[in-house]
């Protein structure tokens, strides 16, 4: 298992909850997972029903098997406020910049930078290691940016080469690229049995693959139980409204003519759904990625919902117990 | 349906959004499809401009990362930013459907093309820190929408023209976005940066104040000296339009205020979307910004409400037990332990079934009740959101079960969402 575990997806998709489940399925028996938010939306805090994570390590979630699961809010302005004063031990003056526009300027359009702090605070938890040379955590899992973005977020080099060509940030730049370039990453794409959310998936493991970037699952979201299986969805669209209307009556619903045409009404209509599905899953066979499913939960996710997201991801990746 | 089993009746009944009379009415003219990622905005859109011009308006849609095969049935699957005629819409109430999907990056180009002679148009275009500004960084994509509808709405060849809004996070970034960008472009830092460019380069350093130079000093060598010598040269290339960019988002902003326009809020009937779709209320109010309603898209429906999902699982069970009192000659008898159920009355004791019949017939009941519980939820959803905003006049459309890519099925949305909503 690679230890910096990137998530990215089409927006809606699941990609924050995705990334919680697997934190807390990588976090088995005594291990440590670090899950990271980069968009300053406090997505974990509102799915782990915490309140507003400050940028600070913190434990959020006991996994079973006394793992642990830490989360940090990375804000790339104080990310570049501690940068500026670890290498300059600028006080006073960071918050001169700050005053000019300085920060928001380095931060939130300076093309790249922005990137650059927070995929290198990701990546220093990453090769963190304790006083006995152990790393501090055996993985980091990332709430990313979505599809559209990840591969430009990600690539922070070659962005950052063609702007900011010396100095600490071209610096730091090069040795993100090392981490992320490596087997040490993989990056996962959720998606849904949709089209949109397919095609967005196809082309951006695409836009990886040729950045160079390791592509890791194709994560599918709320799936859907199969409640007919295709035999029976092909056979209800044939005659069998006696057979049905008489079964009806049989198992004691009142009305059951009335009911014959709605009840196979939903039936064709769930075969639709059923064979968009199977062209979307056929699609993502295609990319030639491992693929795992993840349930729809009915009610929404809460926290049990990711605790049972997280059971899911655990025996898919087979991560052991140990 | 007994009285027991009735959905409590929900305190606040909403108005039907009427949605015919707002594309009708020539004072309309400019309709924004506004809400949460991936909720159906796009759809909305093109759906609303369809009906709009097939009842004899002639309406421009602006769409905005539509899905591929949307592009394709609407014929303007090539970017080339200008409105193209859409053939499939039907013109004999007199009116006609234009369509674009907007390019980003050539409209930001076509700014700068306008506002600057030639040379220096190529010189801003081929600077490094203008490629990665107008490729999109944050709000880049949100100023440009807003640009283009100004543009559009300028060369006034349109009676109506219907927006949709960049797939962002939050509906209230197409509201805030291209004035944070226009604030940044127009901003202290960037005149600042500019200062030194301006008075001839180095010999104009002098002249700047202590904080300046430790600002570009430090930021230069944090983040390399050539992007800010980019910057500069982009900054004093784009001398002419300064101010401007500030102005023209505050134009088109004014322009959403002024009566004409409508605001309609796209959300899918789940909480987080319905969420997003209470904020972007409230905000309008705030802005004086005319809310003409919410579409709630994607709304599951069934033809069988009276049959309610525990009835439909008691029956399901019977069915199941039935399968396993097989009698040995293909027939079963249908009477297991969930025929006592409380909720399914006893069947009769002699009704034969076929164990292909009654397994067909259980898997439609449970599809039946998974519909049946989805629509619970979702009208829950609904009764929390029309609880707290009365007000909203509100328009479904129903799921359909596959995506929404050609005339035929946008007509179709059209006429959902100018029906009147059945209470479910
Ligand atoms: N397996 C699931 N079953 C049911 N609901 C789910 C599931 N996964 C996610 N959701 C719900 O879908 C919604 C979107 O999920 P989430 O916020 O994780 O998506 P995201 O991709 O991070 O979105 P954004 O692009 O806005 O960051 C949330 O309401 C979440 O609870
Ligand atoms: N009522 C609906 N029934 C079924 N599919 C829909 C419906 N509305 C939208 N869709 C589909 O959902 C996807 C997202 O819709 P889109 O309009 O592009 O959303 P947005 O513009 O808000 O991101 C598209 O594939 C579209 O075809
Ligand atoms: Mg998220
Ligand atoms: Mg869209």
């Amino acid at each position: 298992m690679s230890r910096l575990q990137v998530v990215s997806g089409k927006g809606g998709t699941g990609k924050t909850t995705v990334a919680a489940a697997l934190a807390l399925a990588l976090a088995t028996e005594g291990r440590r997972t670090l899950l990271v938010e980069v968009e300053g939306r406090q997505g974990i805090a509102q799915l782990f029903e915490t309140e507003a994570l400050p940028y600070e390590e913190r434990k959020i979630a006991v996994a079973p098997g006394g793992g642990e699961v830490y989360a940090l809010a990375i804000d790339a302005e104080r990310a570049l406020l501690d940068y500026l004063q670890m290498f300059y031990k600028l006080g006073a003056a960071g918050r001169a910049l700050k005053k000019l526009g300085a920060i928001d300027f380095a931060t939130t359009i300076a093309p790249g930078v922005r990137d650059v702090l927070l995929t290198g605070k990701a990546c220093e938890a990453v090769r963190r290691k304790d006083g006995a040379g152990r790393f501090v955590y055996d993985h980091v899992v990332m709430d990313a940016p979505p599809t559209g973005r990840v591969t430009r977020f990600l690539n922070v080099n070659d962005e950052v080469a063609g702007l900011a060509r010396m100095g600490p940030v071209h610096h730091q730049a090069q040795s993100v690229m090392r981490v992320i370039k490596s087997p040490e990453t993989a990056v996962h794409l959720v998606t849904l049995l949709e089209e949109m959310p397919v095609q967005e998936t196809a082309d951006g493991v695409a836009e990886l693959r040729a950045a160079g970037l390791p592509v890791g699952d194709v994560l599918v979201n709320m799936v859907r139980p199969r409640l007919l299986d295709e035999d029976a969805v092909r056979a209800a669209a044939g005659d069998r409204r006696a057979g049905v209307a008489r079964a009806l009556a049989a198992a004691g619903v009142s009305g059951p003519e009335r009911l014959v045409d709605p009840l196979l009404a939903q039936a064709a209509e769930h075969a639709r759904r059923v064979e968009l599905e199977r062209e979307q899953r056929e699609a993502l066979a295609k990319l030639r990625t491992p693929v795992r499913e993840l349930p729809l939960l009915g009610g929404g996710v809460d926290l049990a919902g990711l605790y049972h997201l997280a059971r899911t991801l655990r025996r898919d990746l087979g991560v052991s117990d140990a | 349906m007994t009285a027991a089993e009735a959905a409590p009746e929900p305190a606040a009944v909403p108005h039907a959004l009427e949605v015919d009379p707002l594309l009708d009415d020539p004072a309309t003219r400019i309709v924004v499809c506004c809400g949460a990622g991936g909720v159906g905005k796009t759809t909305t859109a093109a759906a609303l401009g369809l009906r709009a011009a097939e009842r004899g308006r002639k309406v421009v849609v602006l769409t905005i990362d539509p899905a591929r095969r949307l592009a394709q049935s609407m014929g303007i699957e090539e970017l080339d930013n200008t409105p193209r005629r859409v053939p499939g819409a039907g013109t004999d109430a007199g009116g006609e459907l234009h369509a674009m999907m907007l390019d980003m990056k050539r409209t930001f180009d076509e700014i700068v093309e306008a506002h600057a002679d030639p040379e220096r148009a190529r010189a801003i275009l081929a600077n490094p820190f203008y490629q990665s500004l107008s490729a999109g960084f944050a709000g880049t994509q949100e100023y440009m929408a807003m640009e283009k509808l100004g543009q559009l709405r300028a060369r006034d060849e349109w009676d109506l023209i219907v927006v949709d809004t960049p797939p962002s996070r939050s509906a209230l970034d197409f509201l805030d976005a291209p004035k944070r960008l226009g604030s940044f472009l127009d901003g202290r830092l960037i005149r600042a940066l500019m200062a030194p460019a301006k008075v001839g380069g180095r010999a104009g350093m002098k002249f700047l104040n202590v904080g300046m130079s430790m600002m570009t000093g430090t930021l230069g060598k944090l983040l390399g000296g050539q992007l800010l010598r980019d910057v500069q040269t982009f900054v004093a290339a784009m001398d002419t339009m300064f101010g401007g960019f500030r102005t023209r988002a505050d134009a088109t902003y004014r322009l959403l205020q002024a009566p004409g326009t409508a605001f309609l809020v796209v959300a899918a009937p789940e909480r987080d979307a319905l969420r997003e779709a209470a904020y972007f209320v409230e905000r309008l109010a705030a802005e004086d910004m005319p809310l003409e309603g919410l579409v709630l898209n994607r709304v599951h429906g069934s033809a069988a409400t009276g049959l309610s999902a525990e009835r439909a699982l008691a029956a399901a069970e019977n069915l199941d037990g039935a399968r396993m009192v097989d009698q040995g000659d293909g027939q079963t008898r249908v009477g297991g332990p969930a025929a006592t159920s409380p909720e399914a009355p006893a069947p009769e004791p002699t009704t034969e079934v076929p164990p292909a019949d009654a397994e067909l017939t259980a898997g439609l009941l449970r599809l039946h009740a998974e519909r049946m519980q989805v629509l619970a939820r979702e009208r829950r959803t609904r009764d929390r959101f029309t609880e707290l905003h009365p007000d909203v006049p509100l328009a479904e459309v129903p799921a359909l079960a596959a995506d929404v890519h050609d005339l035929t099925t946008l007509r179709a949305i059209g006429a959902h969402l100018a029906t009147p909503r059945q209470d479910r």
